[in-house]
């Protein structure tokens, strides 16, 4: 049972990273990642969303009539999306102001509805909140590894410091909207080069075995 | 500025300045989804143009005559979201039975825009900008005259990029956001027209 759990945190991590393989929820992703503390922040909120929608439509499993499991999935989403919207404007109004109308659009985030539909509505709770877990480390690391690399190129600074030596001159082009383009073009030719490069190598160790025996 | 340059300006800030997809991020998973045929996206621009310009008529009905009087206003995000899936699914009946074309070319999107973001957005949008009815239809048939125009270009040049000789692992969406992040640097230098 932990194995279980384990395999489907594991799964949104690298092998079905919601953002950077299945490309949804992207939205949010190129939007609020000028800087490395809104993309941490919409991670954070994501994260809280994504786990309780899933707990909450595993959960209504046996009361949840199948013709109409769409508009509940929307009603469980939007209230935890509202949860977080009111409590974000009432204890982090900078950061709510900076995240603006993304917060509230997280009711229509495809990885959430998708999750829930796909996932949550077929299995128990420990492996929905596995699976819950996994797809917000997935997304976190996607957003704040994308927001890191626009606020060190766009301004030089990480978290609001400088960090990079003063001939650094900042490209203002990749904290614009053309620069969340390219940071993720980039990032998702990088990952799909590594994993060419991995499967390669699994290859050739394949053939290298077989040789031996 | 008499009133019909004031809506003409805001229909041009709504599709072009201030364009939905390459400026404000929102519809990005039908943007990067439904651009590989040139038709599929025309059909998507046809169909999001249409329950746009309705949802945010609707929801400024909600909003000013339901939800303010009642001071329900902490359930927007819900109503709203609701209205849309109606909203959808009711368009959708309408135009089965009326027009069989009509269904052919925007029948099968229909059910994905629910959860496009840009319609939500833009309703959210209307209220946090305080549009009247009046601007309100503008500004939203603006943003999704915008959406098709972004779909349309990206759609014509994934055409042609299909037969360029690129290594193997920029094929795909790698390349589709290195080009799209081109066209938002185009779209950026309409930010000048502002002024």
């Amino acid at each position: 049972m932990a194995r279980e759990f384990w395999r489907n945190f594991v799964n949104g991590i690298f092998k079905e990273n919601p953002v950077l393989i299945l490309m949804i929820g992207l939205c949010s992703v190129l939007a609020v990642t000028t800087n490395l503390a809104n993309g941490i922040g919409m991670g954070l909120a994501f994260s809280f969303v994504m786990v309780f929608s899933n707990i909450f439509v595993s959960l209504l499993r046996p009361v949840t009539p199948h013709n109409i499991r769409i508009p509940i999935f929307i009603i469980v989403i939007g209230t935890f999306t509202t949860i977080t919207d009111l409590v974000m404007s009432a204890y982090l109004p900078e950061l709510h102001h900076a995240l603006g109308i993304f917060i509230p659009l997280i009711v229509v985030n495809c990885i959430i509805i998708g999750r829930a539909e796909a996932f949550a509505y077929r299995n128990n709770i420990l492996n929905s909140i596995a699976d819950g877990l996994g797809m917000s480390v997935g997304y976190f690391w996607s957003i704040t590894v994308l927001a890191g690399l626009r606020e060190l190129l766009g301004s030089g600074t990480l978290m609001g410091i400088p960090v990079v030596p003063s001939f650094f001159k900042p490209a203002l082009a990749f904290i614009m909207p053309p620069g969340a383009f390219w940071g993720i073009g980039l990032l998702i030719g990088i990952l799909n080069w590594s994993i060419e490069k991995v499967k390669k190598k699994a290859s050739k160790k394949e053939v290298v075995t077989h040789y031996h025996t | 500025m008499g009133i019909l340059g004031k809506l003409f300006t805001l229909f041009l800030f709504a599709s072009l300045v201030d364009n939905i997809v390459f400026m404000r991020f929102l519809a990005l998973c039908s943007y990067v989804g439904m651009t590989s045929q040139y038709d599929a996206s025309m059909g998507m621009g046809i169909a999001v143009t249409f329950v746009t310009v309705m949802a945010s008529i609707v929801t400024f009905f909600i909003y000013y005559y339901i939800l303010q009087p009642l001071n329900l206003l902490f359930l927007k995000i819900i109503a709203f979201i609701l209205v849309i899936a109606a909203l959808v699914q009711l368009v959708e009946m309408v135009i089965r039975k009326t027009s069989p074309y009509l269904y052919r070319a925007m029948g099968i999107y229909l059910p994905l825009i629910t959860t496009n973001c840009a319609i939500l957005g833009v309703t959210f949008i209307n209220i946090d900008m305080t549009y009247n009815l009046l601007e309100v239809i503008v500004y939203s048939l603006g943003v999704s005259v915008g959406y098709t125009i972004a779909l349309l270009l990206l759609a014509a040049i994934r055409e042609r990029l299909n037969f360029s000789d690129i290594p193997n692992f920029w094929k795909g969406y790698p390349l589709v956001f290195i080009t799209s992040g081109l066209l938002a640097l185009v779209f950026l230098g309409f930010q000048g027209m502002a002024h």
